[in-house]
């Protein structure tokens, strides 16, 4: 969706890329929308603000963990959609996360109708690969800008070789992050979920090279 | 990021449904080291209460008083903040940016929708 306001005027415009527009309008609306980007263009000698708005981006939790408790607000306070899954109905209750979306079933039921995408962070962290692989995967295949997964070295480095087994190339596994977050020495849940929250903004800001 | 601007947005309906009378202020140029991007909206009504940024809280100061203008007379407008010197402001920028805002009262009815 974008608001074209001519500013000489104060004549607006909303649209969608489906609406009718002249073709040098529907050029620079369709380029802001792919970027993201607002900005001032000049059509027919006329100052135009061309101002874009795009969803916001999602972080799926798999895991209803302590550090999930403590990354949730953060990560919704820094403007994200959040939608946190565990099937163990003991950690995916409630009361342990009353304001967001909470769905107590496997991943695999949910990522079929719910698919994730470019525009989405996938952090896995039950510490229990039944319940992460799945989501892990689905979320490289998917193109997830960002993936990441809990465990030490070593847990990751059994990781990799399920995922070898599993036919994943070396390329693509790479792109999970692990151990998860920034290095900044984290020492509590609330400490952990801000050195995630850290690396997902770096590498939405910054891309997968940062 | 895109979701701070709809708060700011929400803010200004919240506002108008209470039957305050708002401006809206948007970021649509920057130079150099600017404090927040284009797209930011400071959301101000008459009274001179606001919400939201257009700079780091460098000239929010200027942009209320002539929001407060704006309001009344119905017109939209566009300022320009630079470093102080060389704007006929008197507030400026102290990071050495420069900025320009699309100020417009928010009216029930848009100007023109297609």
């Amino acid at each position: 969706m974008a608001l074209v306001t001519d500013i000489a005027t104060g004549k607006q415009v909303l649209l969608n890329s489906d609406a009718q527009m002249d073709d040098a309008l529907r050029q620079q609306v369709e380029q802001r929308l792919k970027s993201g980007k607002s900005g001032i263009v000049i059509l027919q000698e006329k100052e135009t603000f061309i101002q874009v708005h795009v969803p916001s981006p999602r972080l799926v939790i798999i895991g209803a963990v302590h550090i999930s408790q403590a990354l949730v607000p953060m990560a919704q306070a820094c403007g994200f959609d959040v939608l946190v899954i565990d099937p163990r109905t003991a950690f995916a209750s409630a009361e342990r996360f009353p304001s967001v979306e909470l769905l107590a079933e496997w991943p695999q039921e949910i990522l079929d109708d719910r698919p994730l995408d470019a525009y989405t962070a996938l952090v896995a962290v039950t510490h229990d690969p039944k319940i992460d692989d799945f989501a892990l995967q689905s979320a490289l295949q998917q193109q997830c800008f960002y993936v990441g997964a809990l465990g030490s070295r070593k847990t990751h480095a059994k990781r990799l070789a399920r995922f070898t087994e599993a036919g994943i190339d070396e390329t693509t596994t790479q792109r999970i992050h692990a151990p998860i977050g920034l290095d900044i020495g984290g020492a509590n849940p609330a400490e952990i979920a801000v050195s995630i929250i850290g690396e997902v903004i770096e590498t939405l800001r910054k891309g997968p090279q940062a | 990021m895109m979701e701070q601007q709809n708060d700011t947005l929400a803010v200004a309906q919240k506002w108008q449904s209470e039957g305050r009378n708002v401006a809206l202020a948007t970021v649509i140029e920057t130079w150099g080291s600017a404090p927040r991007p284009v797209g930011s909206h400071l959301v101000i009504d008459s009274e001179g209460n606001f919400e939201g940024s257009v700079s780091g809280g460098c000239v929010e100061g200027a942009v209320v008083f002539e929001a407060v203008e704006a309001i009344e007379t119905g017109q939209p407008k566009v300022l320009e903040f630079g470093v102080a010197d060389e704007t006929a402001w008197e507030v400026g920028l102290s990071c050495g940016g420069k900025i320009r805002v699309y100020l417009e009262p928010v009216t029930s009815v848009a100007h023109s929708v297609q």
